[in-house]
C-alpha cells in the first residue's frame, strides 16, 4: 500500500525516459522577462545610467550658457531651440548607441551563446531591448524637459496637439533607433569596433542634424545628407513641440513635414527590421 | 554532494543500449577555412550513458559538440540528437537538451539566486532555484554577484544553468578546466548524480582521470575522428596488454616489449641462477601512454597539452580506477 513517502501517481503522469514536457514559454513572455531583466542591468550600470541621464542635462547646460545672449531665426532663445536637438539625440544615444556597443559586448562575453542554446526566440531578445529603451527614453525625457523647465525657463508647450507629436516622435525615434543598433551590431567586428564605430558616427550624425547648430544655417550639402538618415527628422520633430508654431517659416521646407518626417522614421525602421532579420547572428562566426 | 532530484521518474542504471540512441553521428564533416577540423567523425552516445571525448586541444571536441548543440552549421553527414537534426530543431528541442559551455556569460551583474530565477522563465518545466543551488553546492552564494564568483562557483552556476530546464541529454564541454582538486571531484559528484538520475551525459575533456572517472565509454579523438572507443579500463586493448621488461646488461639498459613477460622472465631468471637480475623492472602501459598512442602515431611531447600528462600511470600500478 502507499506510504506518506510514496510519490502520488498524479506528480507523474507520464513516467518513462520520454516524459511529456511543457512548452516552452512563447516569445512574448520571454520579451517581458528580458525588459525585466535588461532594466535591471541596466540600473547597475553606473556609467549607462550616468550616460543616460546626465549627458543630455550637460549639453543642455554647456550650450545654453554659451549662446546665452544670442536668438535663434525664429526669435526663440537658445536653450529652447537646443532642448529639441538636445531630445532627439538622448533618444539616439539610449537606443541606437547604448542598444548597438551593448550587443557587441553581449556577443563578444558570450552572453548570447547562451541565450542561443535556451533557445531563446530572436523576436523574445530584441522585445526585451526595445521594452527597456522605451521605459529608459520615457526617464530620460522626464529628466531633461523637468531640468529646461525649472533650471532654463524653456516654456514648454501647453496644447495636447504637441504632446501627441512629442509622444509619437520618442517612440518612432526609439525604435528606429533600436533596431538600427541591433542591425549595426550584427555587421561584425569587434565589440571594441563597433563601439568605437558607432561612437563616431553619432557624433558626425549630430553635427549634420542640426543637433549643435541651427539647422537652417547649415551647409545645403549637409541638410541633403542629413535627410537621408533618421536623426535630422527627429530634431526637426522635436522643434515642432518646444518652437511656436510660427518658427516653422524658417524651415527649409517652410513647415514642419510632420508627414515626411513618420514615413522617414518608419522607413528606417522597416531598413533595421530586414537587416536583422537577416543579419542578426547569437555567436561572431569562428 | 547531494544528488540532483528529479520529478519525472527516470530510470537509473546501465545504458539502455536497446532503443534509439540519444546521439547518432555519422561521417560528421567539418571544415574552417578549407582546413577539415572534424573529418568523417562516427558516433552513437546510448541513453542514460555518460560518454566522454578524449582529446589534445584542437583535436575537434569543442567543434564537433557545438554541431550536436545545434549552434555551428556541418559541412557534411548525418547528425541526431534526441531523434531530431540538431541544425533544424525547434525550441521544444532545445528545452530537452542543456549545454553547459566553455564560454557563455550571464549577466554578471546578478546575483546567482537572480540569475537562476530569470534563466528559469525560458523553460517549459525549470527546477526550483532552492533545489538547484542545494544540488550544485552554492546556497552560501545564492546572494553574491556572478562576477564576484571563484571560478569554482562560476563553474557550477553554468552547470546549474545548464540542468536546469530538466535535460535529458546534457553536453559538458571542457567542465572542470581550471577547477582546483577539490573543485574537480565536488563537479564529478555532482555529473554522477546527474547520470543516476538517468541523465544522458556528453563529457569533453583532455584530463584522462576524469575520462577514466566519470565516463562509461570513453572515445578518443584525434585529427577530426574517433580512433578508439571503450570503457576506460579497456581503452588502448593490445597497447595496454604488453609489457616492457627491462634490466641491465653487459653495461646498458635492455628493454624488449612482450605480451609475455612471464615467460622472458623466466628465461631471464636461469640466466642469472646466482641470484639478482640486476635493474629488472616491468612494466606495462598507463592510460596517458596509450592515450598518447593513440593520439598521435609519433607523439611530439611538446605538441601534447600539459595537463593531458598530469595524471601519470607509468607503472603497473597505474591502471585505471
Amino acid at each position: 500500500m502507499t506510504t506518506a513517502q510514496s510519490p502520488s501517481p498524479t506528480q507523474h503522469p507520464t513516467p518513462g525516459p520520454t516524459p511529456a514536457r511543457p512548452a516552452p514559454p512563447s516569445a512574448a513572455a520571454i520579451g517581458l522577462a528580458r525588459t525585466g531583466l535588461e532594466l535591471r542591468l541596466f540600473l547597475r550600470d553606473p556609467a549607462q545610467v550616468l550616460f543616460s541621464f546626465a549627458y543630455p542635462v550637460v549639453m543642455l547646460l554647456i550650450f545654453a550658457s554659451v549662446f546665452a545672449d544670442e536668438e535663434t531665426p525664429s526669435g526663440a532663445p537658445f536653450a529652447q531651440y537646443f532642448l529639441a536637438g538636445i531630445a532627439a539625440t538622448g533618444i539616439m544615444l539610449t537606443s541606437f548607441q547604448a542598444v548597438g556597443m551593448g550587443i557587441a559586448e553581449e556577443r563578444e562575453r558570450g552572453d548570447l551563446a547562451r541565450l542561443q542554446t535556451l533557445g531563446t526566440p530572436a523576436l523574445g531578445y530584441f522585445a526585451g531591448k526595445a521594452g527597456q529603451v522605451l521605459v529608459t527614453t520615457v526617464a530620460q525625457m522626464a529628466v531633461l524637459l523637468l531640468v529646461a523647465a525649472t533650471a532654463f525657463d524653456v516654456s514648454l508647450p501647453t496644447g495636447p496637439a504637441h504632446w501627441a507629436t512629442f509622444a509619437w516622435v520618442v517612440l518612432l525615434g526609439a525604435t528606429a533607433g533600436t533596431v538600427l543598433g541591433i542591425a549595426v551590431s550584427s555587421l561584425g567586428g569587434s565589440s571594441r569596433a563597433v563601439g568605437n564605430g558607432i561612437t563616431a558616427f553619432a557624433v558626425v550624425l549630430q553635427f549634420f542634424s542640426g543637433v549643435f547648430f541651427v539647422y537652417s544655417e547649415l551647409p545645403p550639402w549637409m541638410q541633403q545628407v542629413s535627410s537621408l538618415l533618421p536623426l535630422k527628422w527627429m530634431v526637426q520633430g522635436m522643434r515642432s513641440v518646444f518652437l511656436p508654431d510660427g518658427a516653422a517659416a524658417v524651415e527649409p521646407a517652410g513647415n514642419w513635414e510632420h508627414g515626411t518626417t513618420a514615413l522617414v522614421l518608419a522607413a528606417w525602421v522597416i531598413i533595421g527590421a530586414v537587416i536583422c532579420a537577416r543579419a542578426f547572428r547569437w555567436r561572431r562566426p569562428a | 554532494m547531494t544528488a540532483m532530484t528529479t520529478t519525472a521518474a527516470r530510470p537509473a542504471g546501465p545504458p539502455d543500449s536497446g532503443s534509439e540512441p540519444a546521439v547518432r553521428v555519422r561521417g560528421l564533416l567539418k571544415r574552417y577555412g578549407g582546413r577539415p577540423v572534424v573529418e568523417g567523425l562516427d558516433l552513437d552516445v546510448h541513453r542514460g550513458e555518460c560518454f566522454a571525448l578524449l582529446g589534445p586541444n584542437g583535436a575537434g571536441k569543442t567543434t564537433a559538440v557545438e554541431i550536436l548543440e545545434g549552434v555551428r552549421r556541418r559541412d557534411a553527414g548525418e547528425v541526431t540528437v534526441l531523434g531530431q537534426d540538431p541544425a533544424t530543431a525547434g525550441r521544444a528541442w532545445r528545452d530537452r537538451v542543456g549545454v553547459v559551455a566553455q564560454t557563455t556569460g550571464a549577466g554578471n551583474a546578478l546575483t546567482v539566486r537572480e540569475t537562476l530565477d530569470h534563466y528559469a522563465r525560458y523553460h517549459g518545466d525549470p527546477r526550483r532555484t532552492a533545489e538547484l543551488l542545494d544540488a550544485v553546492g552554492l546556497p552560501e552564494a545564492a546572494g553574491r554577484r556572478v562576477d564576484r564568483l571563484s571560478g569554482g562557483q562560476r563553474r557550477r552556476l553554468e552547470v546549474a544553468l545548464g540542468v536546469q530546464g530538466r535535460p535529458e541529454l546534457v553536453f559538458l564541454d571542457e567542465p572542470t578546466t581550471g577547477m582546483d582538486p577539490v573543485a574537480r571531484r565536488q563537479f564529478w559528484a555532482l555529473v554522477e548524480g546527474m547520470r543516476e538520475d538517468g541523465t544522458t551525459v556528453l563529457l569533453t575533456t583532455h584530463y584522462l582521470d576524469e575520462a577514466a572517472h566519470l565516463a562509461d565509454r570513453v572515445g578518443v579523438l584525434a585529427g577530426g575522428r574517433l580512433v578508439e572507443v571503450a570503457p576506460p579500463d579497456e581503452l588502448g586493448g593490445d597497447l595496454r596488454r604488453t609489457a616492457t621488461v627491462s634490466w641491465t646488461e653487459a653495461g646498458g639498459t635492455r628493454e624488449v616489449a612482450t605480451a609475455e613477460p612471464s615467460a622472458l622472465l623466466r628465461d631471464l631468471l636461469a640466466a642469472h641462477p646466482a641470484g639478482e637480475v640486476p635493474g629488472l623492472a616491468v612494466t606495462r602501459p598507463g592510460l596517458e601512454e596509450v592515450y598518447l598512442r593513440l593520439v598521435g602515431p609519433d607523439p611530439d611531447p611538446a605538441s601534447v597539452p600539459g595537463p593531458a600528462c598530469e595524471p601519470t600511470g607509468r607503472t603497473a600500478e597505474g591502471a585505471l580506477r
